[in-house]
């Protein structure tokens, strides 16, 4: 039967149920934001910009977005707090939060990562996805959790994406996806390499029903999601200094034995080659996405007046 | 005599053994028949426990052998008039892509075809089979025509991944990639992808993301190369072996996975043994699933390359947890 084709052999292994019991600690913005400067300085209080080496206020940052009020280096947020920036208050319903990982490949060490990785974010998996409002216009929205695992795409991101754009679909509504993230995960192999199609062709749908797409690119953004959805939006922005590319610049220096030119693969060696459209600033983001997704609403196209 | 790996040197021994007794045998007029006839079944047993059984990490060697049989090679076997077009129209033309028209079993179809060189020389003209955007943009270029023209598109995987230089971040690597998939999601004709070596991460995925996924039966399919992942995961990249084992990216692996279709037959040893026989498999397979695609109607053909993709991956699906909730 040609059906058979399709049907797959389900090659599922549960362990003893250890994943979905585990309720990891919520950790808030603020948490979040403390455990960071521990790293860095011991009371808490400050914080050292990496880039140019100015001791800050941690609350000055945070006020700021967490961008450097010296030279505007922009420090990695969690989805979270992101989230909190950028939408509309009490606007966001989030989707798909009870999809968790399956070791399915029963990879070394993966169980041990995925329960360190889980306590670090206080998420279930790297990706938060859900309905927002900016501005009072409504919108999916995607965003990936560098504290994740690098915000790596496994079968559950895939997923959680893939049904998101499915859900824009259903509900007419433009996508926004923020990526952070060091490609396919590793662990869960061929399954995570195959999420790329999966989401490339789920933009393929949302394309075909003539909705938005806003692909947000942040520090960093490597291999698989560079070669996925992160490169298929529509407008493509990134905020300024973040590494972005497919292959990262360790791995370029090791197999090719080519030293990078300064400032290669940042957000703006992007844009200078084509391959993006806007370079936004974390404290603009809100204001610029507001009016994309006002110029894209149904009923501002063929000429109307919005 | 070909390039031999390690495990295959009990059997070349033996190969050896009986050449030696036959030549004692010949030179002295002694009758050693009834002992060449034991060694000689003594290698046929060993072939087939030792090539019965590889480990992924043997199965890694073999595909990446030196003289397995490239896209090339099968391309006079298995097409009619293979014409090759070249070119993105926008860059350059990147050999390590092939794409042209040929037919196939009275077919006119659209070829795709990552290509990986045989000696030195070759591979640097061909970089070692790891494309550059250009050469992404040229399959995407080659199969929006396919869809144009209705050809179903087959296309041929052999990789170690895609170019990671300074050129292919400067042209936009991702994008091309991820351009490559969401053109091949889009498409009514039936596509068929085929794994004849090695599937190197994203660089090969970008042609195998079709209606049906063949895989050679020693040929690998991976998120990341055996080596690059023991580095990372034991900062020692002699641990490959291990690493292949861990990473499950055996044909075998893929179809009990759900991500592979089928598997084709190759020659005890590997497609470089025979490479007649492994041509003949290829194109019967080939064509059994090009049979059952053509009989599709193009919505249903993309619907169901979708509906594919759609269900690779397992998860769990439990509604006690919602840890990220009101956050805002």
């Amino acid at each position: 039967m040609f059906k058979d084709i399709f049907r797959k052999t389900k090659y599922v292994t549960i362990k003893s149920g250890q994943m979905q019991n585990r309720t990891p600690s919520e950790v808030s913005m603020q948490e979040e934001s403390v455990s960071v400067s521990k790293k860095e300085l011991p009371d808490g209080l400050w914080v050292k910009c990496p880039k140019c080496g100015e001791v800050l206020f941690n609350k000055d940052i945070e006020e700021n977005a967490r961008v450097c009020t010296t030279c505007e280096h922009h420090f990695r947020i969690s989805a979270s707090a992101r989230l909190a920036l950028l939408v509309d208050e009490n606007s966001f319903e989030e989707w798909d939060a009870e999809l968790t990982t399956l070791d399915s490949l029963e990879f070394p060490g993966y169980e041990e990562k995925l329960i360190e990785a889980q306590e670090k974010s206080g998420m279930t998996e790297g990706i938060l996805t859900g309905r927002a409002r900016i501005e009072d216009i409504p919108f999916v929205v995607a965003i990936n959790e560098a504290s994740f695992m690098m915000g790596s795409m496994g079968s559950v991101v895939g997923e959680k994406i893939a049904r998101a754009i499915e859900r824009a679909i259903e509900l007419r509504l433009p996508v926004v996806i923020f990526s952070t993230s060091g490609g396919a995960r590793m662990q869960e192999g061929i399954l995570s390499l195959y999420q790329m199609a999966k989401t490339s062709a789920a933009l393929g749908k949302l394309a075909e029903n003539r909705l938005l797409y806003i692909s947000v690119l942040t520090d960093p953004t490597f291999g698989g999601v560079t070669a996925s959805y992160a490169s298929l939006g529509d407008i493509m922005i990134s905020e300024p200094n973040a590494l972005i590319g497919f292959t990262g610049p360790r791995v370029i220096k090791q197999t090719m034995r080519q030293e990078l030119p300064k400032g290669a693969q940042t957000a703006e060696f992007n844009q200078e080659h084509g391959l993006i459209d806007l370079i936004v600033a974390r404290t603009q983001m809100r204001s610029v996405l507001a009016r994309l997704l006002r110029y894209h609403q149904e009923g501002a196209q063929y000429g109307a007046t919005i | 005599m070909a390039q031999l790996f390690e495990f295959e040197k009990p059997i070349a021994e033996l190969v050896v053994r009986i050449a030696e007794i036959q030549k004692f045998s010949a030179e002295k007029g002694i009758d050693l028949s009834q002992e060449v006839a034991t060694l000689e079944k003594k290698v046929a047993l060993l072939k087939k426990e030792i090539y019965g059984n590889l480990e992924p990490w043997q199965k890694v060697q073999i595909a990446r052998h030196s003289e397995r049989p490239n896209f090339y090679d099968y391309a006079p076997l298995l097409f009619e008039d293979f014409t090759e077009l070249k070119g993105d129209r926008l860059f350059a033309d990147d050999r390590s892509v092939a794409g042209g028209i040929a037919l196939f079993h009275g077919i006119v179809v659209t070829v795709i075809a990552q290509v990986k060189g045989k000696d030195t020389k070759e591979n640097i003209k061909r970089n070692f089979g790891m494309p550059h955007p250009e050469g992404y943009r040229k399959a995407v270029r080659l199969m929006d025509q396919a869809e144009k023209f209705g050809r179903p598109i087959l296309t041929f995987i052999d990789t170690p991944g895609a170019a990671c230089d300074l050129g292919a971040e400067e042209r936009g690597q991702g994008e091309a990639i991820a351009r490559c998939l969401l053109a091949m999601s889009g498409y009514h004709v039936p596509v068929i992808s085929t794994v004849i070596g090695e599937g190197g991460s994203g660089g090969a995925l970008a042609l195998g993301a079709g209606n049906v996924l063949l895989m050679l039966e020693n040929s690998f399919y991976s998120v990341i190369a055996p080596e690059s992942c023991a580095s990372i995961l034991w900062k020692d990249t002699t641990k490959a072996k291990e690493a292949a084992a861990a990473l499950k990216f055996t044909a075998q692996d893929l179809l009990r996975l759900g991500v592979a279709d089928e598997l084709v037959r190759e020659p005890q040893g590997g497609a470089h043994n025979n490479l007649n026989q492994t041509a003949d498999e290829l194109s019967q397979v080939i064509s059994k699933y090009l049979v059952r695609l053509r009989s599709e109607s193009p919505e249903v053909l993309r619907e169901k390359r979708y509906e594919k993709l759609r269900t690779i991956g397992f998860f769990h699906e439990t509604a006690d947890i919602n840890l990220t909730k009101d956050l805002t």
